[in-house]
């Protein structure tokens, strides 16, 4: 097998691969590939046909193929190659990358530096160990959102949807516009998991009712999917005998959470954070493995793809100065979780941070007039009040460089909400 | 319509498959009739792989027999059909004396049964061996000749080499009633066809007591008992190294955790008597009644990674023992009757028997030449670089990804599309190529498999099914929905 070379490859062409090679490129990193496992880039984008992508980036509203077609074409511009239906088997520790092709068959590249955009899948019934039957009509959210938006085909009438992930709501929309009768969205906790305007817009304007602290308890139907029961579930989520609804339906959506999808990065040895389920990173979004970089999805499960992008320049930035040998001191600032907080994103930074440090994070439960408070040993870096922090929301702050200053590693920083007054 | 046989197996399970191939051998016209879409779709699919040592069986029954055959034929036999085996070992753990006690009843029988090299082992060796176990483990039977098998598998190869061999399958023909007709020739009725034949082989698993009942006047009864399952996903380094069972009770072997040939962990099953034996779902309760015994074998078991739970449904003839050979009263008529737990590891001995009693009894003439088997297409994610190169320049397709879960390329999806018993649904592709069966369960290759399936066989998405049937995956397209809800 020949061994090829690049200065920075990136695995995945959605939009953090995208945005990172992008990022990279207009640092001037001329050696640079993406490689993509579907047959056009766009990522995730390509079958999400709603609108209310880019408030933030563009101040505008796009759909999810136009908001890809933007970083498409940049990548255009910039004659940024990406190879498509080409799917990565394999990421070493030193940076060799084994991937396959019709078109190229088996190749090894060897990278300067490897930045990890694979995104993430969606968790599947297993995942809640639902009893019942294993009949036909079961879909992950995403799945049915395929059929319907990129293949054209519904797959199903009468259908209930499981989880209030947003995906789901936009489902629970879509497959209404489309004729299907939507009969309930089911959400084990006693909130949503979706964002608040997915909740307005997808299920209150259609009459869908949203049955909170409730989950599908039984599935029937030999072949095809002919009913669920629903039950309401008590505060330790244990279904209540005797609240049993059942709905008749010829389809089940799963809208039960997003993993990121880290079977690579677990192959090249890159640590992996029990409360993400991404990669642990420093604020440059370096993993464990030096040189391997990951930023998007695959890192932590974004609510907005605007936030996706802005991690993913970052990332490409520093993947070119990595690429440029450009070091650094190595003193670390660890990041810690503190109460009501899970998931805190990067885990780690560099002292003295080079640029502006975001953090990232999401609330472990619903707090009202509360507050994200940043402090490190005695010393409060940062506090910013809200009206409502919620799961379903991931929080973003950054950070001036500056406000480091005086800090020496000993101590890790500790990101927490404060709840207010009632 | 009436369709002419010399011999009608009824059932595509195992046993059916295992007879068919066995009496591809002869000069005589076999069909398979099976209610499902496929082959393996009862009992032969929703097991435990165990391909047991032969120590549980009371000495002189047909269970001890053809366990002890079977489990010595099936290391060379998957070997030649390319079915994946593993001989992984087995404990029967104990937690008291009493279950000392137990093991001592097992070790004796394994040893009338002509089990080798079984042994009792203290603690220490125990969980030296197996450091998952629950230290309150006291004492354990050690097999090392227990084995692993994807029982699906085997089911496929065995229908496969039948085919190849000219035997014909029939699916979605379930069998509503038996009769032997006054020339001694049998009448199978489906809903759609009558079938005529010379001999009659009853593999039917959950309904064989029906249809012997039909034929015989010593009536039998099955007991439908489900057992439920949790899968789990392939760990990094696999928590136990052999099947570990518990010391076993009167309603099965109990509940065991065992590595599967694919690397996955399996959890399970639970034993409940039921009515109906295609009432294969899941319960709470079922399942929460594995957990409980699973935790004794292993305390730190964790579901956060569990792919699928699924069961099966054993088939209990009151009696205790197989039922195998001619049917009393129907001479012609041959069955396998009350076929449950070792009936995997016995399968292949069954067959062997059935087919060698019937072509003496019926004096079929062998044939002169026999089609040499042919291996499915090694799995990719198994090949060595070398033979991923060379696989790659012969056929590109091997070169696209379907499944990324469990890396399974094009090229093995189509082949399985084109096996001799092809792959005409989801599900059939998943258990011959595992196209699906990682952990995103299908999420992201299902409609991948679907334009496949569509593609190779001719037919529209909206035809393609789970597992066949009436288990579309599609109401139509986009244009047909809003037409219909314009007129509502």
């Amino acid at each position: 097998m020949n061994r090829e070379h690049v200065d920075i490859l990136i695995i995945g062409a959605g939009p953090a691969g995208l945005a990172s090679a992008i990022a990279a490129r207009e640092d001037g990193i001329e050696s640079l590939l993406v490689l993509e496992r579907e047959s056009q880039p766009g990522g995730i984008l390509r079958q999400c046909i709603h609108n209310g992508f880019g408030l933030h980036r563009f101040s505008e509203e796009l759909t999810g193929p136009e908001y890809a077609q933007r970083d498409i074409d940049r990548a255009r511009e910039l004659k940024i190659p990406i190879e498509c239906d080409t799917t990565v088997l394999s990421v070493s520790p030193d940076r060799v990358v084994t991937c396959i092709s019709r078109e190229n068959g088996l190749r090894q590249i060897e990278a300067g530096a490897v930045i990890l955009a694979m995104g993430c899948r969606e968790r599947p019934r297993g995942a809640l160990c639902t009893p019942g039957t294993r009949c036909a009509g079961i879909y992950s959210a995403g799945t049915a959102q395929r059929f319907v938006n990129l293949e054209g085909f519904m797959p199903g009438q009468r259908v209930v949807i499981l989880g209030s992930g947003d995906i789901g709501l936009i489902m629970a929309r879509r497959m209404t516009l489309q004729g299907a009768k939507v009969l309930a969205c089911v959400e084990i906790m006693p909130y949503s998991s979706g964002l608040n305007r997915n909740i307005v817009q997808c299920l209150q304007d259609y009459d869908i009712p949203l049955y909170l602290s409730h989950t599908v308890t039984d599935i029937k139907g030999r072949e095809r999917l002919e009913s669920v029961t629903v039950s309401r579930v008590d505060e330790r989520r244990r279904p209540i005998p005797g609240t049993e609804m059942e709905f008749e339906c010829d389809t089940l959506l799963l809208s039960v959470g997003l993993i990121p999808e880290n079977e690579l990065s677990e192959g090249a040895g890159v640590s992996i954070s029990p409360a993400t389920s991404g990669a642990v990173v420093s604020d440059s979004f370096e993993t464990s493995v030096p040189g391997i970089f990951a930023c998007g999805n695959v890192l932590h499960v974004h609510d907005l793809v605007d936030h996706v992008s802005s991690e993913s320049f970052r990332a490409g930035h520093a993947a070119a100065a990595f690429v440029r040998s450009e070091k650094r001191e190595s003193v670390f600032l660890f990041v810690q979780d503190g109460e009501g907080v899970r998931g805190t994103v990067p885990q780690k930074i560099q002292l003295p941070p080079a640029q502006d440090v975001t953090l990232m994070f999401r609330p472990s439960g619903v707090f009202r007039n509360a507050s994200a408070v940043i402090s490190c040993g005695g010393k409060e870096l940062f506090r910013r009040k809200a009206m409502i922090f919620t799961p379903g929301e991931m929080a973003s702050y950054t950070l001036k460089a500056d406000s480091f200053a005086g800090l020496d590693g000993s101590e890790p920083l500790t990101v927490r909400i404060e709840k207010g007054a009632e | 319509m009436v369709q002419q046989t010399d011999v009608l197996i009824i059932g595509g399970g195992v046993i059916g498959c295992a007879v068919a191939r066995e009496l591809s051998r002869y000069d005589v016209s076999i069909t398979v009739l099976d209610r499902a879409w496929d082959v393996a779709e009862g009992a032969s699919k929703a097991n435990s792989g165990i391909v047991h040592a032969g120590y549980d069986a009371v000495p002189g029954t047909l269970k001890a027999k053809y366990n002890v055959e079977g489990a010595q034929m099936l290391p060379a036999l998957c070997e030649e059909l390319g079915v994946p085996y593993r001989q992984c070992g087995a404990l029967v753990v104990g937690f008291s004396e009493e279950d000392r006690g137990t093991l001592e009843t097992l070790l004796a029988r394994g040893e009338a049964n002509g089990v080798p090299a079984l042994r009792i082992i203290g603690k220490e060796e125990l969980l030296s061996l197996e450091p998952h176990l629950n230290p309150q483990a006291c004492c354990a039977l050690l097999v090392p000749t227990s084995g692993i098998v994807s029982p699906y598998e085997l089911t496929f190869a065995f229908a496969d080499d039948a085919a190849l061999n000219g035997v014909r399958f029939r699916f979605g023909a379930e069998v509503k009633s038996v009769e032997r007709l006054s020339d001694g020739s049998f009448e199978a009725k489906t809903e759609h066809d009558t079938w005529r034949c010379r001999i009659l082989v009853n593999c039917a698993g959950a309904s064989s007591a029906d249809l012997h009942n039909q034929l015989s006047p010593e009536k039998k009864k099955i007991i439908h008992r489900r057992g439920q399952y949790y899968l789990l996903d392939r760990p990094v380094s696999a928590p136990f190294e052999r099947t570990i069972f518990q010391c076993p009770s009167a309603m099965g072997k109990g509940v065991l955790v065992s590595p599967t040939v694919h690397g996955n962990v399996l959890l399970g099953p639970s034993a409940e008597d039921i009515d109906d034996p295609l009432d294969t779902e899941t319960t709470q309760s079922g399942l929460d009644s594995v957990m409980d015994r699973v935790r004794l074998t292993w305390p730190d078991v964790s579901l956060r990674t569990n792919i699928t739970n699924f069961s099966g449904v054993r088939a209990h003839e009151e009696g205790g023992d197989f039922i195998i050979g001619p049917v009393a009263g129907s001479p012609g008529a041959y069955e396998a009757t009350g076929i449950e737990s070792p009936g995997l590891s016995s399968a292949p001995a069954i067959g062997r028997a059935l087919a060698e009693m019937i072509s003496h009894e019926q004096e079929l003439v062998r044939k002169e030449r026999i089609r040499p088997y042919e291996k499915p297409p090694i799995p990719f994610r198994e090949m060595t670089p070398a033979q991923q190169q060379e696989a790659l320049e012969a056929n590109p397709l091997y070169g696209s990804i379907i499944c990324r879960c469990e890396v399974i390329t094009e090229a093995e999806i189509v082949a399985a599309i084109h096996r001799p018993v092809p792959a005409t649904h989801i599900d059939a592709v998943k258990r011959r190529t595992r196209a699906g069966m990682g952990r995103c369960q299908g999420g992201f290759c299902s409609p991948r498999v679907a334009s496949i399936l569509s593609r190779e066989t001719g037919i529209p998405l909206t035809e393609v099914t789970k597992n066949g049937g009436n288990s579309y995956l599609l109401t139509g397209t986009l244009t047909e929905n809003a037409e219909r809800s314009d007129r509502t």
